[in-house]
């Protein structure tokens, strides 16, 4: 037992010590090999590095990251091989690069510069990109064979080959063969090529497509090899028809986001409009004064623009809101009944609104920052990405809309909008103060217009004309869906995005929009309270 | 000026006569002035001010269009700069036409821009477009046939109120959008410019300037007279009628649709008139016509001048204008508060324009139990609010 028990304890022993020698060997070969640097001549230096880096030892990316940059120094008293940064009193703080321990700073003249050129440069790139196929972290490796796959090299590839069978990961194993497929196809024998082209088909990464047309174009030449052709065809037909699904949930995701602006734009009408029969023109430029709201909480908060968006959302509510509210108390109320005049006067407002913004701001657009977690995409497979941007102007779009549902259908002073809005002087007999419902309804319809603005500011440009970009699309919209009615405005604002977006590939932007226009304006023939209209027994 | 507006020669006269005779005095005016002092004399109206007075008269005649449907049939139409567009565009294609091989490119068949688009031969519907008949066809025609669909579409279904007019702003939208486009064939983001003649005289002469402001104040005037006959004809009145009380109508025994759309046609063309007089006399037609931005404008000189008056619009539209055409010289900034500021306060302080403030001095001045009823029965009825 003893007996078993001490050889056991051996094997341990001598396992870790083998390891240790192992490292240790590796180390001291990498200490050799980066003890050359400063003496190699440039000319020598490509076997070297390639050297280095079939250590596989960790600092390896170290030294070669830092030598591609440029930063790789050593010191000229003991040639002792440093990574360097220059820091703010002009010295150059330096590393060593196998030790990765900080050394005092020192002058410029006490370094040198390891130089290397292009070519080297590119070697060190490849060597890198191979580096990163086995980093332990999958992302980095699945980054690392997507960096190939778009730039084969044969040193990679012939990496794969060996690396692919004790890959771990399903995705990574699956994107690697699909390099060695692609290198199997491009080079490989007749039969060989043929089960490729098989296992290709369906594979959604551009290169694969481009690789199977290219070997068809190729294929052209000679009459010979039937099969292959066709099994080619076949799989670049695989391939098109996954491309046109996904296109279509594309051009979906775009109609949406496009719908979401639009709703955004069209919800707080649909509040003055629909509900308190309020023609307001000025609706965007509360639009307008949203989005400058953005940019101005931007420029007070230059520090911090990743929260800008945040803090925008309630300031620009409270600024198109008590805008709203000065106008309904100003102006609005002397009109009541006269939807034509009320039409008329708040153009005129919008059209000083304008002219402030103009006066105050310059007519130049100004630049709204997007904060970081607005930017990039997020991607599902290599055909389809959908951009964070829009993701969240899709969600932000049906938080207001839900709420805005909330307050009109549980709230007390929904209560009060609704009864204003269907019977005044009854909601007056029984004690509501309809002028007080009038300018909080005005504001809040306002205050939404100044969120949208907030919205918008992330897409377009933010000009003293934003809003009016907007102003006919957002009334066809709440006249579409039906007056008064907040879903139908949903639905409205979804439906006139998708079929915008749906048209724009075949006939551009231009005519799509003028199609979306005038089928409206038929459809309005058809059904003049929209599609989904109050019922009510009023003549007109 | 109480004596004056009590005198038995002013009191017998009807707006019509009125109307022409200002018209014809100032025309006169004008050209004597022009033609015969010299140029430096203290009466001296120079050319440039001959074409900005035609100008002025074609807006005029657009305002009159506009108060034709919106003061006597209470329909607010925010696409009426359309229509005058439309017509500008028909004079357009014709002075395109006239240019000949004197463009940048020579080409005696084709308008430069179609040249330098690389098109080989005229789209078909500029096809007759050297002919002036066809030209003056047209100029009735176009506006005249969007009018008869667009209005017959949206009368018969019954929208009305600020759904047509936003209806009527999308449709000026649309076609501003078409217009832009290259392919449509009508010279895309410039438009139609550098015109050289028309009718063979050229464009750049004074003579030429003085003729097309003649012509536009006769044409004016001849649009005045029609539309003055319109309202007070056994028509008028019940197009008066469906603006007071669609419904009512409806149940007496009318078809209000078809007066609606009859009496649209009838504006639309008079906008046309106005746009075709327009071009030659600003030498260019562009997409930028078609903006709901200027239709609106056209509102607010109605709005001003005071609808459902005639008269009153024409005076809104000059006084506007002109006071735009000082403000943006002056203090451009200002123009655009000047304007928004004048729409509410119309709208808020006198919601009958100047019209309404002029017959309401005279009231004043003459007592109210005599005040005679007034030759336009809409201004009686301008309260009475159309939904």
């Amino acid at each position: 037992m003893l007996r078993l028990f001490s050889l056991l304890f051996f094997c341990v022993i001598s396992f870790n010590a083998s390891a240790a020698v192992s490292e240790t060997q590796d180390n001291s070969a990498l200490t050799t090999l980066v003890e050359q640097l400063p003496t190699t001549k440039l000319d020598k230096m490509a076997p070297l590095i390639k050297a280095i880096a079939a250590t596989s030892a960790p600092q390896v990316q170290d030294i070669l990251k830092p030598l591609m940059a440029g930063d790789l120094y050593y010191l000229k008293a003991n040639k002792q091989v440093v990574a360097a940064q220059k820091n703010q009193q002009q010295q150059y703080q330096v590393t060593d690069v196998l030790t990765a321990e900080a050394l005092t700073a020192v002058d410029k003249s006490a370094i040198k510069k390891i130089r290397t050129n292009n070519r080297l440069r590119g070697q060190i790139r490849d060597l890198l990109a191979n580096l990163d196929l086995t980093h332990p972290d999958k992302a980095v490796r699945i980054e690392a064979v997507k960096q190939l796959l778009q730039n084969p090299n044969q040193t990679g590839i012939s990496s794969v080959t060996n690396l692919i069978k004790g890959e771990q990961d399903a995705s990574v194993r699956e994107l690697m063969s699909v390099i060695l497929l692609i290198d199997q196809l491009e080079s490989g024998s007749t039969a060989e090529k043929l089960s490729a082209a098989q296992q290709l088909s369906g594979r959604l990464e551009s290169k694969v497509k481009n690789e199977l047309v290219n070997q068809l174009d190729l294929l052209a030449e000679q009459p010979e090899n039937a099969e292959l052709r066709t099994v080619l065809t076949k799989s670049i037909d695989d391939i098109e028809q996954q491309a046109s699904v996904y296109g279509l949930v594309e051009n979906l995701f775009f109609g949406l986001s496009l719908g979401s602006v639009l709703l955004l734009a069209a919800i707080g009408l649909a509040i003055t409009f629909g509900v308190m029969g309020v023609i307001n023109m000025a609706h965007g430029e509360m639009m307008m004064l949203g989005a400058y709201t953005t940019y101005v909480i931007q420029q007070m908060f230059p520090n911090l623009i990743e929260y800008s968006l945040l803090m925008a959302v309630p300031a620009a509510f409270l600024v198109s809101g008590f805008v709203g509210v000065l106008i309904e108390r100003g102006v609005i109320r002397f009109l009541k009944g006269r939807p034509l005049e009320t039409l008329l006067a708040t153009f005129g407002i919008s059209l000083i609104l304008q002219q402030l913004v103009r006066s105050v701001f310059s007519p130049l657009n100004r630049q709204v920052q997007a904060p970081q977690w607005m930017t990039g995409s997020l991607e599902i497979n290599p055909m389809l990405s959908l951009t964070y941007n829009r993701l969240y102007i899709i969600l932000f779009a049906l938080m207001v809309f839900f709420s805005l549902l909330m307050i009109l259908k549980k709230s007390s002073l929904g209560l009060h909008v609704r009864a204003v809005s269907q019977n005044r002087d009854m909601a007056r007999a029984l004690s509501i103060k309809s002028s007080w419902v009038d300018a909080i309804t005005f504001g809040l319809g306002s205050g939404i217009a100044g969120i949208a603005g907030v919205a918008l500011s992330q897409l377009t440009n933010v000009g003293p004309n934003l809003g009016q970009a907007y102003i006919i699309d957002s009334f066809l919209v709440v006249v579409f869906g039906g007056v008064g009615n907040l879903w139908g405005t949903l639905v409205a604002a979804m439906t006139m995005g998708t079929f915008n977006k749906f048209l724009e590939p075949s006939m551009g932007p231009v005519l799509s929009n003028i199609i979306v226009l005038v089928g409206l304006v038929l459809f309005i023939q058809k059904r003049p309270k929209g599609l989904f209209p109050q019922k009510g027994r009023s003549a007109d | 000026m109480k004596h004056l507006l009590n005198s038995p020669m002013v009191k017998k006269m009807s707006s019509l006569h009125f109307v022409i005779a200002i018209l014809f005095i100032s025309t006169f005016y004008v050209t004597l002035c022009n033609l015969v002092f010299p140029e430096g004399s203290l009466l001296h109206v120079s050319d440039y001010t001959v074409s900005l007075l035609g100008k002025y008269l074609c807006y005029a005649l657009l305002a009159l269009a506009v108060d034709l449907v919106w003061g006597y049939c209470g329909i607010l139409s925010l696409g009426h700069g359309a229509f005058f567009a439309l017509g500008g565009y028909a004079m357009g294609m014709y002075l395109m036409r006239q240019i000949g091989d004197r463009g940048v490119y020579g080409n005696p068949e084709l308008p430069d821009f179609m040249v330098f688009l690389n098109w080989t031969e005229l789209p078909w519907y500029w096809a007759g477009s050297d002919n002036a008949f066809v030209m003056i066809l047209l100029v009735f025609a176009g506006p005249g046939l969007l009018a008869y669909i667009f209005g017959s579409l949206a009368f018969r279904s019954r929208v009305s109120g600020v759904y047509l007019s936003i209806m009527t702003q999308a449709m000026t939208y649309a076609l501003l959008l078409s217009f832009f486009r290259n392919e449509m064939g009508f010279g895309g983001n410039n438009g139609l410019t550098d015109f050289k003649e028309i009718f063979g005289f050229s464009l750049q002469s004074p003579n030429t300037k003085l003729a097309l402001f003649i012509a536009t104040a006769v044409a004016l005037a001849i649009g005045y007279a029609i539309s003055h006959f319109i309202v007070n004809s056994k028509m008028g009145r019940v197009v008066t009628a469906i603006r007071d009380a669609e419904n009512r109508v409806r149940f007496v025994g009318y078809k209000p649709q078809h007066y609606k759309v009859w009496i649209f046609v009838v504006s639309a063309m008079l906008a046309g008139v106005a746009g075709a007089l327009y071009v030659p006399q600003v030498g260019i037609i562009n997409p930028g016509e078609f903006s709901p931005l200027n239709s609106i404008e056209i509102v607010i000189w109605v709005a001003i001048g005071g609808r459902g008056t005639l008269y009153g619009a024409l005076v809104g539209a000059v006084v506007v204008s002109y006071a735009k055409t000082r403000f943006t010289a002056i203090m451009p900034e200002a123009w655009l508060f000047g304007l928004g500021g004048l729409f509410v306060l119309v709208t808020l302080l006198l919601p009958k324009g100047l019209a309404g403030l002029v017959s309401n001095l005279m009231d004043k001045v003459d007592p109210p139990s005599k005040a005679k009823q007034s030759e336009d029965p809409a201004l009686q009825a301008t309260t009475a609010e159309n939904k």
